[in-house]
């Protein structure tokens, strides 16, 4: 593998739905020529052991993500607010994956 | 263990020993690409294909063992053969070139797996219909991976389809051999397929696939023959060298 064919190739983020009912989790990333190669080396590399039953693939540069300089002004006001918290309710038996 | 000793197999055993070989025997060659391919991710997609051939290798050879009844096991058959033993296509043992050549090998090789493994879903023999059922959603992965990457290479860069042009030159020699007639193929009507019933619907795939691709289908030439009744390139021997050596040299080692 050379630089520059690392370079050529961009970066996909893998999203993988474990079974039906449940959301794409985040599961890691790869080099792909395109969006139809990355699908494919996506199920190579993190669903063959029977992992998923669907695969999403997005191009890493267009995910927009926070500056970790703003960490207090974004995550910092959640912290003393009890009552956002739904811990008030009793979940009912039976109800999973929440 | 000598070069007569596919004569003597039933024609089942003989059968079962053809396609396990051809799976075994690429599976080998892909394998090669661990750690060599472009890029880390295609060294795991290589080595997928290369693991679903050896699984669909060592149902084969188990079932030519168990039909023979003569006490080999599929180690036996793979480990302790001499090259006039197998039964492989010449196209399953010819070296891996470069990405081109391996990839116009996989796309011609794995078309004609899915053809074949099609028509044995109706074999009349349980085995052979269950491995068919499995192995042709593998082969169908197989195919279309070498398709993705033999139209990117075709319809290009110049640099890249002069490339696949050259690979797809080099293993088309090897193409006719796949469908030649096969003395234990003919021996089982209704358990076997003919391998020149496989050719239009291989015809069909493979001449899209390179059209797309804007490749042109080489002429017929030079072409191999005699995989099946076991004679083989010299590929064969150095590859066999380094698969049996291990098997051989230290009979009975496990990990």
């Amino acid at each position: 593998m050379t630089e520059s064919s690392k370079r050529d190739w961009p970066l996909w983020e893998v999203f993988v739905r474990a079974r039906r009912g449940l959301s794409h989790q985040h599961v890691g990333s790869l080099h792909a020529p395109d969006a139809a190669m990355a699908l494919r080396n996506a199920r190579d590399v993190y669903t063959r052991r029977g992992e998923g039953v669907s695969i999403w693939v997005v191009p890493s540069a267009t995910i927009t993500a926070n500056s970790p300089d703003e960490k207090d002004a974004f995550f910092d006001p959640a912290l003393d607010k009890a009552y956002r918290h739904p811990t008030f309710y009793d979940v009912p038996e039976g109800a999973k994956h929440l | 263990m000598s070069g007569d000793g596919i004569r003597t197999l039933p024609p089942l055993a003989a059968y079962a020993l053809a396609l396990g070989d051809d799976a075994l025997i690429l599976s080998q060659r892909l394998a090669e690409w661990v750690a060599h391919a472009p890029q880390i991710e295609e060294d795991v997609a290589l080595a997928n294909i290369a693991l679903d051939l050896l699984g669909q290798a060592r149902i084969l050879l188990s079932y030519a063992g168990e039909v023979e009844s003569a006490g080999r096991d599929e180690d036996d058959l793979a480990y302790l053969r001499d090259d006039r033993d197998f039964r492989n296509v010449q196209l399953a043992e010819i070296g891996n070139g470069d990405f081109a050549v391996t990839m116009a090998r996989q796309l011609v090789f794995s078309a004609y797996q899915y053809e074949l493994y099609t028509a044995l879903l109706d074999s009349a023999d349980a085995t052979i219909a269950g491995l068919a059922g499995k192995a042709v959603k593998e082969v169908a992965y197989h195919r279309d991976h070498a398709t993705q990457w033999v139209l990117r290479l075709g319809d290009g860069t110049s640099v890249s389809a002069a490339r696949m042009q050259a690979g797809l030159d080099q293993v088309w020699p090897f193409v006719a051999e796949l469908f030649d007639p096969d003395d234990a193929a003919a021996r089982l009507p209704g358990v076997a397929a003919d391998p020149a019933t496989l050719r239009p619907a291989w015809e069909r795939y493979v001449t899209a696939v390179l059209s797309e691709a804007t490749l042109q289908q080489p002429e017929p030439g030079w072409r191999s023959r005699g995989g099946r009744a076991g004679l083989h390139t010299e590929y064969l021997g150095h590859l066999l060298a380094e698969m049996q050596h291990l098997h051989r040299s230290h009979p009975g080692a496990t990990w």
